[in-house]
């Protein structure tokens, strides 16, 4: 499973590397990561849908998760990766406009990560 | 300055806050269960005796808590930020690193203007000229007075920012227009839009 993992704070990757390292070590997932929703569409258009998964925070400089949300259900639609936001405002605003803009998931911050590998189907030991 | 506006400026200012100090915070929360984690491992490895791995699991959990005490550290320069500026103001001069409180009003005053306004976006980048007469970058001034000063300034820029891009985002719009009433009908751009989209 190849995740693309979009947020402005660098520790975010360190975070992720650190949650998955048995699955990344195994080979059960591959990461990559941009730091804006500028990167995260320029990493989509050049590995055209490597990334089958996308998990995006919301509050961003520049262009914002709902924006990036919009493009790739917009663009890359054969077949639409899935993707989830992940937010540290808990708000019902940004919730509906991710739900109708055709976010497949929500998460808010600080992410469970035993609930993340439970929506990607990966075993968790609870 | 007086009350009331010292007052709208703290719940501004404490909107802000808000929002900053959550992240440093998380990354506290989530370093220490992924520490929790790797010295179960590391007492694993221990138990079957593989000395060596233990040790790399070792400098993971230290580079980890590293990253813990510069995120601490950012939460209670938050707190402090927000305690100087709720403080009565002292009419004494002390020395003070401008650049660094201009740095910190500025992320405080976007993320309160955000949390009162969620489509407002902008990406900012500071280029912060080396403090005149100074000594290490700090001069000698009241600083919760320029803390309020720089503080309204941000909060007219962002003000005129946030106007000109809701504005910009308008221009498309059927009906929208600058021209006075009686001029124009707002139509043309919003058709212009239909036919190049459509």
């Amino acid at each position: 499973m190849k995740i693309l993992v979009v947020d402005d704070e660098l520790d975010m990757e360190n975070l992720f590397l650190q949650k998955f390292r048995k699955e990344i070590k195994d080979g059960t997932v591959i990461f990559a990561f941009a730091n804006s929703g500028e990167q995260a569409l320029e990493y989509m258009n050049t590995n055209n849908h490597e990334a089958v998964l996308i998990l995006s925070d919301i509050n961003m400089p520049g262009m914002s998760g709902l924006q990036l949300l919009e493009k790739i259900k917009q663009k890359f639609n054969t077949p639409p990766p899935i993707v989830m936001m992940i937010t540290a405002y808990g708000d019902a605003e940004n919730f509906n406009t991710a739900m109708e803009l055709g976010a497949d998931d929500f998460l808010t911050k600080p992410v469970d990560f035993n609930l993340l590998k439970q929506k990607l189907k990966i075993p968790t030991n609870g | 300055m007086i009350q009331s506006e010292k007052m709208a400026s703290l719940g501004k200012l404490t909107a802000g806050i808000a929002h900053e100090i959550q992240n440093p915070l998380n990354f506290v929360n989530k370093i220490s269960e992924v520490n929790k984690e790797l010295l179960a491992e590391m007492n694993d490895e221990l138990t079957k005796g593989n000395i060596e791995e233990a040790r790399s699991i070792s400098k993971d959990v230290t580079a980890n808590e590293e990253k813990s005490i510069f995120h601490s550290k950012r939460a209670v320069s938050i707190v402090k930020g927000l305690l100087q500026h709720s403080k009565a103001t002292h009419n004494q001069k002390e020395l003070t690193a401008i650049n660094v409180v201009a740095d910190e009003y500025l992320r405080l005053n976007y993320h309160g203007l955000r949390a009162g306004d969620k489509s407002f976006n902008a990406s900012f980048k500071t280029d912060f000229d080396r403090v005149l007469f100074s000594v290490d970058g700090k001069i000698n001034i009241i600083s919760q007075d320029l803390g309020r000063v720089i503080f309204k300034i941000l909060t007219n820029f962002f003000h005129v920012v946030n106007k000109r891009q809701k504005a910009a985002e308008k221009i498309f719009q059927p009906f929208f227009t600058t021209k006075p009433t009686g001029q124009g009908t707002g139509l043309g751009l919003s058709l212009s839009y239909d036919i190049i989209t459509k």
